[in-house]
């Protein structure tokens, strides 16, 4: 079997698994960087607010999940996660261990983690927004909900795109740590590949070329969104 | 289950592998930067075929994950019967060189971009006041570029050496005994589920917690002229 065809789509080639796998990829990082989004934004607004206690604990969150090993936090969400829901499940009567899915506990942690330094790039766009145009808003009536909708948001996630892209791509690569938990994406399709058919140079490298083709193409397309979103906007001159 | 005695012999018998997390940590963060020093040079130099080199180390290095660097290291390079049978093998073979020749390798790229980024913020009317005194490039180099750009430099490098902290704990995956797998070993042989990973997350977060603070202490020695500013 030469390398041709162990990467192909023959029968006994491995391509369709990790291009599975890197579909995977893709969607448990992007539920996470959802997850993510919630999270800090929601720490953004409590370091924002002003009460000391809602800015302790998202200061408290953020500095905890900066400081611990991703994949540490990859194991505790996973073991964590399946025990809360065996013991919900016992309170509603049904015995035995009840296993989170992979998935759901995968993206759980690269939400976390991601939404730990996601709070500071939402904080930091907020601040970016011109307080003229908070003033403005106010002035003419708008109520906070409005406000928030139609100058808040728009700048905010405007402000946000760079830092978002960076954090994706962050999110990609911790993504890859979910594979100890058995959920099959690109990282855990390489070494189910390298296991069977004792090629693990192939199919490593193999991996790592589909994780750079997401990194690059996410690149571009960050670099597009952030053109399109500051098309209005002055540019300085350089 | 849940004892002072167990919590204090999980305690000892972590610090005891924290040898091995530091250990991996220091050396790659150290031979990173030789490499990333080295690359950030090849990035500045001008001359396109480096400057390509360069390009493509930080695109490869920083694009994908360390896990699949260390693996194609680890269970990669060891699939070839040459490599066994040349003269690196002697290194190869131990886990803990693999570890942290993955470790050292990933961090240069982040690192050379860090020293490329301080190097490009060297303010130019700085450099040709230098020479117009008459300074010789490596004079100019060593009293002027190199202690702008490293205070430059100590932000960004103080995020990366933590996050490299955080790295090692990958290393657990290729046998070697870090916190982390030991941490792992002792949930599996006790069945407690959380204690040995909380005491594990405790040393990773005061480790970092002690390597941050030692970098602001550095950053305000070498900030003097900042000090009365800060707030």
């Amino acid at each position: 079997m030469d390398w041709l065809t162990a990467l192909g789509f023959g029968e006994r080639g491995w391509g369709p698994a990790l291009l599975q796998g890197a579909v995977m990829t893709l969607l448990v990082s992007g539920a996470g960087l959802a997850i993510g989004a919630a999270l800090g934004s929601l720490v953004a607004w409590a370091k924002l607010s002003g009460v000391r206690v809602a800015g302790a604990v998202g200061e408290g969150y953020a500095a905890l999940f900066r400081g611990l090993p991703e994949l540490l936090v990859v194991y505790f969400v996973y073991f964590g996660s399946s025990a809360l829901l065996t013991a919900t499940a016992h309170l509603l009567g049904v015995e035995g261990f009840v296993g989170v899915p992979g998935f759901a506990a995968g993206a759980l942690a690269v939400g976390v983690i991601s939404g730990s330094y996601q709070a500071e790039v939402f904080r930091g766009a907020f601040l970016a927004v011109a307080r003229g145009e908070l003033e403005a808003a106010r002035a003419v009536g708008m109520g906070r909900w409005l406000m928030f909708r139609r100058v808040i948001a728009p700048q905010v996630l405007r402000f946000a795109i760079p830092g978002l892209g960076n954090l994706w791509q962050v999110a990609l690569k911790d993504s890859s740590l979910i594979s100890v938990t058995g959920l099959t994406e690109l990282m855990r399709a390489s070494q189910l590949a390298s296991n069977s058919t004792h090629k693990p140079f192939a199919y490593y490298v193999a991996g790592g070329a589909l994780y750079l083709l997401l990194t690059a193409f996410s690149d571009r397309v960050f670099d597009f969104a952030e053109r399109r979103a500051t098309r209005g906007m002055r540019r300085e001159a350089t | 289950m849940m004892s002072l005695d167990f919590i204090l012999a999980t305690f000892l018998r972590l610090m005891a592998a924290l040898q091995v997390t530091l250990s991996v940590w220091a050396l790659s963060v150290l031979i990173g930067a030789f490499i990333g020093g080295g690359v950030a040079w090849m990035r500045l130099s001008g001359v396109k075929p480096l400057e390509w080199f360069a390009r493509a180390y930080v695109f490869v290095f920083r694009g994908a994950p360390l896990l699949v660097q260390l693996f194609v290291v680890y269970y990669g390079l060891s699939s070839f019967p040459a490599v066994r049978a040349s003269v690196f093998w002697p290194f190869l073979r131990d886990a803990f060189n693999c570890a942290t020749l993955s470790c050292a390798l990933c961090t240069a790229a982040y690192q050379s971009e860090i020293f490329r980024g301080a190097l490009a913020g060297v303010p130019p009317g700085q450099v040709e006041a230098a020479r117009a005194c008459g300074m010789s490039s490596f004079l100019l180099f060593r009293r002027v570029t190199f202690p702008i750009a490293l205070r430059q430099a100590l932000p960004a490098y103080s995020t990366e050496v933590i996050s490299m902290v955080k790295a090692t704990a990958l290393v657990s995956l290729v046998t070697l005994w870090d916190v982390m797998s030991v941490a792992l070993k002792i949930r599996n042989d006790t069945l407690v589920t959380y204690t040995p990973l909380l005491i594990a997350g405790a040393i990773y977060f005061v480790v970092n917690y002690v390597i941050a603070r030692i970098f602001i202490f550095i950053e305000q020695w070498l900030s003097p002229h900042l000090r009365s500013r800060s707030v």
